[in-house]
């Protein structure tokens, strides 16, 4: 354990640890493959992401040529489609979107922009992220597996999930699901953990809580929100195994299936609803926080301004936050539980618009009398604006009860829920891998690569999503291997479709650049110095870049909080955390 | 789910409690220097490895509410019939108790300096645990040649799912116990050691609380219990 | 600069998308015309914030992008304009909820006078069940399913024997009678879904789901499956006719109770039984 403040007794003192407190590497397996060091635990995490959220892209390219081109491709049978559609969700919700934001961004983030050495607890931090490994592997042996993965949808529903109707159902694909989801728990609640002592515990001198980064507000209060929401998918996990595999019917009410009959009785299917959902819902937010703790950081810093409304930002999210544990069910407005609930559930999911609305207006309000660098982070930001308000938008027609009903299970929540959840926190992941890998490497990524990848993700993400809210509300349902003949939809949906697919491909396609890009810049990159954004957080005021083990020769101390941009009368338009003058500025005229 | 979000209430209190000391309605451009920060200088205030312990516990808790809320909404169904309770859960919730006795026991002489005495409460402890183990398992055995198979009902299955994922996290706790054990034997009990005895008991105390939950739960106290309540609010 | 070219271009395209473009809902069929309203309501509040927000943040980067010689204005928050702000989006989110909620009570409140049919929903296929001359539906129980009753109806139960069912043919419904929907499913998750009506509700096995409506225009509409069932999800489909009075008691007419269709069953299993005798 490292304590941060052993001998800082006199007031301006730099704190400093005691070496021995330092976990130090002996070996090269020590030093890179089983580290303790954050830094090289979150390069780790965010690799395994980055590579397993590829096949749920390459997966999403294939279920996108079954639909623009609906039997085109023999090898793409219902089955496959299910399947493919079910690990498409599963890998970009869980094991690219949180392991990325909180296993990424975090152990990378939380220690250097708090003035901490590493994380508290080293060593669990490292199991976790071989856990993870572990959940993954068993993620994608599921396609090896006898029977394929499972194609109950990334939902898991009972009774279908574990019967021979379903795509392994009654193989060993849901089993593989089901373990590798608990694996992935037990792993993240031993990272999460870390996250949360150590920005309780392992601030520097200085950083009260009003002081950290927006960044750090977000990962924060989404670990916590993650440490209780993910027990509820691990219960839903567990029950659904026993159901599986010894036979109990927690969620199995009677069934005859394909006319026989089954030997359970009186479970109840919603029971696991209001399991999954309750840590579903929460998800969304997981993912969807640190995305606006992070865009908040990059709009500031790319425009030169302090975020406006700070304070406000904070509430924000922790009100987002709390809110986000009493709005489950209007996943289920039509799921058949008591229809009252829908009353309390469309009021509480729709009052948590108000401060997301907040937050978006004070991000355009920060752009408001800035002095905006079009850099490529401030560019995937403002996509991310664009994207999300559109995907918060939808979210009012589907939060509220009654104009779902009609929309809910149509292509219009694919739309939605990719816009928002989708979509605009990936864009956020561009943003803040342009933003942060010179400091993870010491190199620019090259920018005419990231003008390509931008351009064309953006434009083209847009452009398979907003359509297809509109295929939604024709009335195509979601989760359709092929449509058919249909009086209904009319022909020209079926262009619209083939559109969407094309657009799909491309945006894939733009992908590999950004690939080449991370790979080919780390050694071709242009140098990127310790600061190159000009940014006034701590991460960036590191004696060395990339930082070594250890992150700082000498504790920093903070002595004001992580917007001091364009302050008056300061000679330079960005003030470091860490540095203690100017004093004499006079900022209560400005506000 | 009322039972989570009782849960759910009780930690939002403790958060929210703890987010009112932190001067979050501050305005943190005008206050420059680092005479701002409201934690004492010097130590921590709270160990991180005692921190670390109770957020797990919180998550632990959250896990059992979980289940303990499934329980209750599986209960509503027609084809329930409560589970006996074999006699011999007194004994276990008695063993489990000493178990807990003796931790703290452990730890007290641990503060005091009396290596040797701590050393035997551990070990003791220790067998109080496995002990229980053994009891729980007993349990399980008796109910079976009774006929209360796992499938065979609902209430059977979340009585050997729940206590099953009791023993779990009490096998986890004995596997902490036996590092602390082992590495006590041979040095003298430091403040380090004396912190992982804490631990421990801390961690015991906690699984004692939880089984005493899921007891009052399987007797039926806790749905006599809720049902009172909702005679009075109505 | 390209940027602000894109974002203006964006909100007008998606604007001139929402009006220009051909795909819009079906016509409806039903009384929830009042949903459709709050969907209108809710589309022009949030039309107009997303344009809003876009255009603003394009006139942002015009205006004040990266010149040299420029600095950002200071300005930590001001109370007043969030003030204002929160007010303002708590006012537009409460002009769709309050609409909706009540809708909603609308919805979940079925009239007195409807009359009850039943949908069955399995894999992968529909069945439905009226009640007969009684007005009532019959108990039922999946444990009691088997080949000649696949519905699970019980046969003690004299207000199910005069039930008329109807397995994997059309399922009528009367013109302007509000008709309350009672879902039920044999196996998994199924959600009957008419896109002409509007109104869904999901089908779960063990427990007994409704809505209601009344159906507002006659003609044939084809019924989806909403939620996902297995691999046949997209194949189950079956069909609605919405009568007029007339019509309706033509087709009813011709329709078999469960006591006709046991009988013929085990008129069907005695030939089939004396049909085998022979053989051995």
């Amino acid at each position: 354990m490292v304590d941060i403040r052993s001998g800082t007794d006199g007031a301006l003192e730099h704190a400093e640890v005691e070496d021995v407190e330092l976990y130090h590497p002996h070996s090269w397996w020590t030093r890179y493959v089983f580290s303790q060091d954050a830094k090289i635990i979150a390069v780790q995490y965010a690799s395994t992401a980055i590579a397993i959220g590829m096949v749920a892209l390459v997966l999403s390219w294939l279920m996108r040529l079954q639909l623009g081109y609906p039997g085109a491709f023999a090898f793409i049978d219902a089955e496959r489609y299910y399947q493919f559609i079910t690990m498409h969700g599963m890998i970009m919700v869980i094991y690219l979107l949180t392991a990325l934001f909180l296993g990424g961004f975090g152990n990378y983030l939380i220690p250097l922009m708090l003035g901490a050495r590493d994380m508290v607890f080293p060593y669990a931090n490292m199991l976790s992220y071989w856990i993870y490994l572990l959940a993954v592997l068993v993620l994608a042996a599921s396609f090896f597996a006898p029977g394929g993965p499972t194609g109950a949808g990334w939902t898991l529903y009972p009774p279908q999930a574990v019967l021979s109707g379903t795509p392994g159902g009654k193989d060993w694909g849901i089993l593989l699901m089901l373990s590798s989801l608990i694996l992935f728990i037990i792993g993240f609640t031993m990272g999460g953990l870390n996250y949360v002592v150590t920005v309780l515990q392992g601030r520097a001198r200085g950083m009260t809580l009003m002081r950290m980064p927006l960044t750090i507000w977000g990962i924060f209060t989404a670990t916590v929100m993650a440490l209780l929401a993910f027990p509820a998918l691990f219960v839903a996990c567990v029950m659904m195994m026993f159901d599986r595999v010894l036979g109990t019917s927690f969620f199995m009410p009677a069934i005859v299936e394909m006319g026989e009959q089954l030997q359970h009785g009186g479970g109840s299917p919603i029971l696991f609803q209001h399991l999954f959902w309750f840590f579903g819902h929460p998800e969304v937010y997981i993912v969807a926080l640190p995305a606006f703790g992070i865009v908040s950081d990059l709009i500031s810093t790319h425009a030169r301004k302090n975020i406006f409304g700070y304070r406000m930002m904070v509430w924000a999210i922790v009100i987002i936050g709390a809110l986000s544990f009493v709005v489950w069910a209007h996943h289920m407005y039509v799921s058949g539980m008591n229809p009252y609930f829908g009353f309390f559930f469309a009021t509480t999911t729709l009052i948590i618009a108000v401060p997301t609305a907040l937050k978006v207006y004070n991000w355009v309000l920060t752009l408001w009398r800035g002095d905006i660098h079009l850099t490529l982070p401030m560019l995937f930001a403002l996509a991310f604006i664009v994207t999300f308000v559109n995907g918060g938008l939808t979210g009012l027609f589907l939060g509220n009860v009654v104009v779902d009903v009609p929309l809910s299970d149509t292509m219009f929540v694919v739309a939605h829920f990719h816009m928002v959840m989708g979509v605009a926190p990936i864009l956020v992941i561009f943003g803040a891998i342009y933003h942060w890998y010179p400091k993870v490497t010491g190199r620019m990524l090259n920018e005419a690569m990231g003008q390509l990848h931008f351009w064309i993700t953006f434009v083209g993400a847009y452009l398979i999503f907003f359509p297809m809210h509109y295929l939604g509300l024709i009335g195509v349902p979601r989760r359709y291997y092929e449509m058919g003949e249909t009086a209904f939809m009319p022909a020209s949906a079926h262009t619209l479709n083939e559109f969407i697919t094309i657009a799909a491909l491309i945006v894939g396609a733009a992908q590999i650049v950004f690939l080449f890009n991370l790979v080919w810049c780390i050694r071709h990159g242009r140098d990127a110095g310790g600061n190159p954004w000009r940014a006034t957080t701590l991460e960036w005021q590191t004696p060395e870049t990339p930082p070594r083990h250890g992150n700082w020769k000498e504790l920093p101390v903070v002595y004001r909080w992580a917007y001091d941009y364009s302050v008056p009368g300061a000679p330079e338009d960005f003030i470091p955390q860490n540095q203690p003058g100017p004093d004499n500025l006079t900022r209560e005229a400005a506000t | 789910m009322s039972v989570t979000l009782i849960f759910l209430a009780v930690v939002a209190a403790i958060a929210g409690w703890w987010l009112s000391q932190q001067r979050m309605m501050s305005k943190p451009w005008l206050e420059v220097g680092h005479h701002h920060d409201p934690r004492p200088q010097g130590r921590h205030p709270i160990e991180p490895a005692k921190l670390g312990l109770g957020v797990f516990l919180a998550v632990v808790g959250a896990l059992f509410t979980l289940f303990i809320s499934a329980y209750f909404m599986r209960m509503a169904s027609t084809d329930w019939w409560s589970t006996p309770m074999p006699k011999l859960l007194w004994v276990n919730t008695a063993v489990l108790a000493t178990g807990s006795l003796l931790l703290h026991a452990a730890k007290v002489s641990a503060e005091h300096h009396r290596d040797d005495a701590s050393r035997t409460a551990l070990i003791a402890a220790l067998a109080a645990g496995l002990a229980f183990l053994v009891g729980q398992v007993f349990a399980w055995r008796e109910l079976t040649d009774a006929g209360y198979l796992l499938a065979g009902n609902p209430a059977n299955s979340f009585f050997y799912m729940i206590t099953g994922m009791h023993g779990l996290h009490i096998v986890g706790g004995l596997v902490a116990l036996t590092r602390t054990i082992l590495a006590t034997r041979a040095r003298p009990i430091d403040e380090r050691a004396t912190l992982s005895i804490t631990l421990c008991a801390t961690y015991w105390h906690f699984m004692l609380a939880v089984w005493l939950v899921l007891f009052g739960l399987f007797s039926g106290w806790a749905s006599d219990f809720i049902d009172l309540c909702r005679q009075i609010l109505t | 600069m390209a940027v602000v070219v894109i974002l203006v271009l964006l909100a007008a395209g998606s604007v001139l998308f929402h009006l220009l473009s051909p795909w819009w809902w079906t016509p409806i069929a039903s009384n929830w015309n009042y949903i459709d309203n709050t969907l209108i309501i809710t589309f022009w509040i949030t039309g107009v914030v997303f344009v809003a927000v876009v255009l603003f943040m394009a006139y942002c980067v015009l205006r004040f992008r990266h010149r040299p010689g420029n600095r950002a204005a200071y300005e930590p928050e001001n109370k007043k304009l969030e003030s204002w702000l929160a007010a303002g989006t708590t006012l537009g989110v409460a002009a769709m909820l309050t609409p909706g909620l009540f809708v909603w009570h609308q919805f979940v409140t079925v009239p007195a006078g409807a009359s009850e049919v039943e949908v069955v929903g399995q894999q992968w296929l529909w069945s439905y069940r009226l009640p007969g001359v009684d007005g009532k539906l019959g108990t039922s129980e999946t444990r009691d399913i088997s080949p000649e009753n696949s519905l699970g109806l019980n046969r003690n139960d004299a207000a199910a024997l005069d039930d008329i069912v109807i397995e994997g043919g059309e399922l009528h419904l009367e013109i302007g009678k509000p008709v309350k929907v009672l879902l039920r499913s044999v196996d998994v998750l199924h959600d009957f879904y008419v896109p002409e009506f509007r109104a869904k509700m999901d089908m779960v096995p063990g427990m007994v789901t409704y809505f209601w409506m009344t159906p507002t225009r006659t003609g044939t509409f084809e019924v989806l499956c909403a939620e996902l069932c297995g691999v046949g999800h997209p194949q189950m489909r079956g069909t609605v006719v919405v009568d007029s009075e007339a019509d309706y008691q033509t087709w009813l007419a011709s329709q078999q109770t469960f006591s006709q269709l046991m009988a013929a069953a085990q008129t069907k299993e005695t030939a089939q039984a004396e049909n085998a005798a022979p053989a051995r």
